[in-house]
């Protein structure tokens, strides 16, 4: 791991209707980690991404990647919203979601080419899902709508990702499917950050995390810091989890 | 008149034809435009413009005095877009929702018109003969130059619908991921929104401001049924919408008393009544036929999987047993069984059974299957 | 004023609380909408009744006309089942087809049916007196009078009988079910109710007119205020009010009763809409306003409580890091010194105790979810708001 900071987040304060939902954040995210970002319902992890994405104005803080603002390096950042937040029956086939990761890059008007094709249908190799290429998406199983969300991430060649629970309602298959795609991203030199929901598996699955709620409670490694102090304080009185270390 | 006749007249009678043109050209931009209605699911913000629209047709009327469909658009098109404001407004600011919001504006505007209406009617300048057609369109009021006007705004808007396609699609799809990829959600917003009004206020003339929103749903509703291609979607409800406007019109031109509103509305519903019943991927009756089909499948293969377990515990696999020890399998009928040897599952011989090479193999492979999805 | 105008303004009163009522728990259920489609529908139940009867005012009419209401709710539902279409598509597309098939089957028939276009959109407000019950050679009074009051009559019944069931199912569905009350009965109840004062209503006011009764009285109401019985008592005042006052700028303009009556609440609406001491625009706009600033002002004192270091707490650091303007930055500062919650030394910001006290709960409130709390301690802390 090198010692370069991917994601420099500073006093950052959001507010939904002008109550704050994360609180003075500061937070850096070195370069190269599998980040778990972990806390109870409404502690503000996915706003936090959402935040970092600029899909949200943040009231107060600052946000860099690779030392700029956002909107200079969206090239290097993609991103896997919730599973939920799209309507899956939707027009529209599997590798054609896949394509849309690459109209970043080409923007405005422009339409995606052979090239880009070519890169979603290796994308879609990768996670698994090249026979279903032309499903129609609301005929996929959770988990592979989830991968589906995993390869459109994965055409937009990335240094950072941001995912939003990436595991929820998916099948075991798909889960280790998609864990080993992001340790493969993290061994590349990317920089992974995830919303994660299930305590147990953060020390399999992560080396890094970060405890959230409202205010960030703690940051690092999880050899570290993913004991049951910080479990207590970031979920309340006397949170106990059995961590087979 | 029969259907020869009228093709005929539709191609030499000069009315006729301004007519079939304005309602085609009027359903096809309705289809094309309301499939980002329906996809968006702003379905019934399409009712609430049109209906907000009366208001400003009939204080068009009031300044100019005269009848002047190219002004009315205009006055239609600023109350349409103040309702569609204020809705924006109602719902942002305020704690009332947006089924509230929509209700609201659609009555209120709707009920401001009337007044304004019945008030023109009684003025004693004779001139405001044919505004109450806005309710219910009439297609017989419509001129060369409107037939034109929608062809020059069909046009303009197919012109950027092809510009933007990508991004509006990916719009539709997953709002939040566009805005990370750079792309100005709010101009396309706009967009989007500026398309639906743009089409309910040209079709005020020929359907209505009561039944407008259905032109703008029912052709992309029917075309959804038939495919998964965003693309294909749209010119298909193009394709429906025209369709409805010819029709409509026909049906309405050849008799009297018939405003062309309810006419087209009832066409285009049609259509979706039979794409919601007969499409093959989605429709309902085929929907039922593979229900029932996997119903029975289901029966015919816990059957077969009984006999397999009979079967398997001799070493010859081809071993006859007595059907009666079925008789206490639920599921167990002698249509099922003869459904199985047409198969070629089994072989069966008086009142004895045995369970075939092939069907011991299909049998094998189902429980393979059964193992395996209950590992995934 | 003649008898008949009496007579128009109380029929006209009369709908608009039969309306007020259901269309109260509407907006309350989010179903606004369900009426347009209610409104819109009946129309060919109407027809067909009137076909049989050949009398507008028999109560065959409104037994067909509440039917094809349900069948509507029935279809609509239908339809949203089997996943075709989204749900509000599902609506805009039931609604205007039954429209359509009523409105063909009048300009079919026109010659021999009373009912005409006009009728249909607007109602027949004007004319409700001339139509009177004759019983046995003396005059009851107009029919419609009757017939409407009947409905008030049932859905008041209703409404006393059911009151607690229907404010339990409105607001707490879960609840509800867990004492035994059918969510179901009280959704069929509430669409039959709706069906039936539409229809009652239907002949006064019209189609689309009668969506207004409905929705604008409960959603003026429902910016004054959030108690259930209050606002069903509000909405029945300004439907009433709006209903006499409609009749009287109807009389001077020589216009449609019913669309004035609508144009009047429409003006209603917007005044509420904009002046409604807590919900109003302008009182929204404002506290936002303040809200913004005193929402910044809990940022910077909770970073001042976070930070120990000097370069941290630098008055240049709120517009270099916190990234806030410089009108912002200054109206914090005044702000934070005018109540009192920091002092300043050589342009480094440190927390006085009440400011270091102030944060403490604060913080406390919003991670444990309690955010109304936080008005409260507003009040409790602050000298001058934003």
């Amino acid at each position: 791991m090198s010692e370069k900071i991917a994601v420099q987040i500073d006093d950052l304060t959001v507010a939904y209707n002008y109550k704050p939902v994360l609180w003075d954040i500061d937070l850096a995210i070195p370069e190269g980690v599998l980040m778990a970002i972990v806390g109870p319902n409404g502690a503000g992890k996915s706003t936090l991404i959402k935040a970092i994405l600029d899909i949200i104005k943040p009231i107060a803080g600052s946000i860099q990647i690779y030392n700029k603002p956002y909107k200079k390096q969206r090239s290097l950042v993609a991103y896997v919203p919730q599973k939920g937040s799209v309507d899956w029956d939707f027009p529209t086939t599997a590798l054609d979601v896949v394509m849309m990761g690459t109209y970043g890059s080409l923007g405005w008007i422009k339409r995606p080419g052979q090239k880009q094709k070519k890169a979603a249908l290796e994308a879609l190799e990768k996670v698994g899902m090249l026979s279903f290429k032309h499903r129609q998406i609301s005929q996929l199983s959770g988990g592979q709508q989830q991968r589906i969300f995993l390869a459109r991430a994965l055409v937009q060649n990335a240094s950072i990702y941001f995912m939003d629970e990436p595991f929820q309602g998916v099948d075991a298959t798909t889960e280790k499917a998609i864990i080993n795609i992001l340790k493969e991203l993290r061994k590349a030199g990317k920089t992974v950050v995830v919303v994660h929901h299930d305590l147990q598996t953060v020390p399999e699955y992560f080396d890094w995390v970060t405890f959230l709620n409202v205010k960030k409670i703690a940051t690092g490694p999880v050899k570290d810091i993913f004991n049951d102090d910080n479990l207590t304080k970031t979920y309340g009185i006397n949170y106990k989890v059995s961590i087979q270390q | 008149m029969d259907l020869q006749e009228y093709i005929e007249l539709v191609f030499t009678d000069y009315t006729l034809r301004t007519i079939t043109l304005g309602t085609a050209i009027l359903g096809a931009i309705c289809g094309m435009l309301g499939s980002f209605a329906v996809l968006r699911k702003q379905s019934l913000l399409g009712d609430a413009i049109s209906h907000a629209a009366l208001p400003g047709i009939a204080i068009a009327f009031l300044i100019i005095g005269t009848k002047n469909s190219s002004i009315f658009l205009l006055g239609a098109l600023i109350s349409g877009l103040i309702g569609t404001f204020w809705i924006r407004g109602i719902t942002n600011k305020t704690h009332l929702k947006s089924d509230t919001a929509l209700g609201l504006i659609l009555s209120l505007f709707f009920g401001f018109g009337m007044l304004l209406l019945t008030y023109i009617q009684k003025l004693p300048n004779a001139n405001q003969a044919g505004l109450e057609s806005y309710l219910f369109g009439q297609a017989a009021t419509l001129l060369e130059s409107d037939v034109w006007l929608m062809a020059i705004v069909t046009g303009i808007s197919l012109i950027i619908l092809l510009l933007f396609w990508k991004e509006l699609k990916i719009l539709l799809f997953d709002a939040d991921f566009t805005k990370t990829l750079g792309f100005n959600t709010k101009f396309l917003d706009i967009l989007i929104t500026s398309f639906i009004v743009v089409a309910i206020v040209l079709g005020l003339q020929t359907v209505g401001v009561v039944l407008m929103s259905a032109m703008l749903l029912a052709p992309s509703a029917a075309a959804r049924q038939w495919t998964n291609n965003l693309a294909i979607m749209v010119i298909l409800a193009a394709i429906f919408g025209a369709l409805s406007g010819i029709i409509g019109t026909a049906i309405s031109a050849s008799h009297n008393n018939l405003s062309t509103g309810p006419v087209i509305v009832l066409v285009a519903g049609s259509f979706v009544l039979f794409s919601f019943i007969f499409s093959p991927g989605r429709g309902l009756l085929f929907r039922e036929i593979r229900f029932r089909k996997n119903r029975n499948d289901l029966q015919l293969h816990k059957t077969l999987s009984f006999m397999y377990n009979i079967a398997s515990t001799h070493e010859d696999i081809s071993h006859p047993h007595a059907i009666k020890i079925l008789n206490n399998f639920q599921g167990f009928t002698r249509k099922s069984l003869q459904k199985l040897e047409d198969r070629d599952y089994v072989k069966i011989q008086g009142n004895m059974w045995s369970m075939t090479k092939s069907g011991y193999n299909t049998a094998a492979n189902l429980y393979d299957q059964l193992i395996k999805e209950e590992n995934e | 004023m003649s008898n008949a105008q009496i007579e128009i303004q109380l029929i006209a009163s009369l709908v608009a609380i039969s309306c007020a009522i259901p269309g109260t728990f509407l907006v309350l259920r989010k179903m606004a909408l369900i009426t347009d489609a209610i409104s819109h529908s009946i129309l060919p139940g109407i027809v067909i009744g009137f076909f049989i009867t050949h009398d507008l005012s028999s109560p065959l009419l409104i037994i067909m006309a509440a039917a094809s209401g349900v069948l509507t709710v029935v279809l609509v539902e239908f339809i949203q089942k089997t996943g075709l279409v989204k749900e509000d598509t599902a609506i805009g597309l039931v609604f205007p087809a039954l429209f359509s098939i009523g409105i063909i089957l009048i300009a079919q028939n026109a010659n021999d049916v009373h009912l005409d276009i006009d009728a249909v959109l607007l109602g027949e407000l004007a004319f409700a007196p001339f139509d009177r019950l004759m019983f046995d050679g003396t005059d009851l009074g107009p029919k419609s009078l009757w017939i409407i009051g009947i409905i008030l009559l049932i859905t008041l019944g209703l409404l006393f009988a059911f009151f607690k069931e229907l404010k339990v199912s409105t607001f707490d569905a879960g609840l509800a079910s867990a004492l035994g009350l059918s969510p179901v009965v009280m959704h069929y109840g509430l669409m039959t109710v709706s069906s039936i004062t539409t229809v009652g209503a239907f002949d006064a006011v019209g189609a689309i007119l009668v969506i207004a009764l409905m929705i604008a009285p409960a959603a003026t109401a429902y910016l004054l205020t959030n108690n259930l019985k209050k606002m069903l008592i509000l909405a029945v005042i300004f439907g009433v009010g709006s209903a006499i006052i409609g009749y009287w700028v109807a009389h001077v303009l020589d216009s449609s009763i019913s669309g004035s009556m609508t144009t009047v609440l429409g003006l209603l609406f917007l005044m509420v809409y904009l002046f409604a001491p807590n919900k109003g625009l302008f009182s929204v706009l404002y506290r936002q306003k303040q809200q913004r600033i005193e929402v910044s002002l809990l940022t910077f004192l909770l970073h001042l409580a976070n930070h120990e270091e000097k370069e941290e707490r630098h008055v240049k650091h709120l517009n270099e890091h916190i990234n806030w303007q410089k009108v912002r930055s200054k109206s914090v500062l005044n702000l934070a010194l005018k109540n009192n919650m920091i002092t300043i030394h050589n342009d480094i910001v440190s927390l006085t105790d009440k400011g270091q006290h102030f944060t403490t709960e604060a913080i406390d409130y919003i991670v444990t979810n309690k955010n109304s709390e936080i008005e409260n301690m507003k009040d409790r802390f602050f000298l001058f708001r934003g």
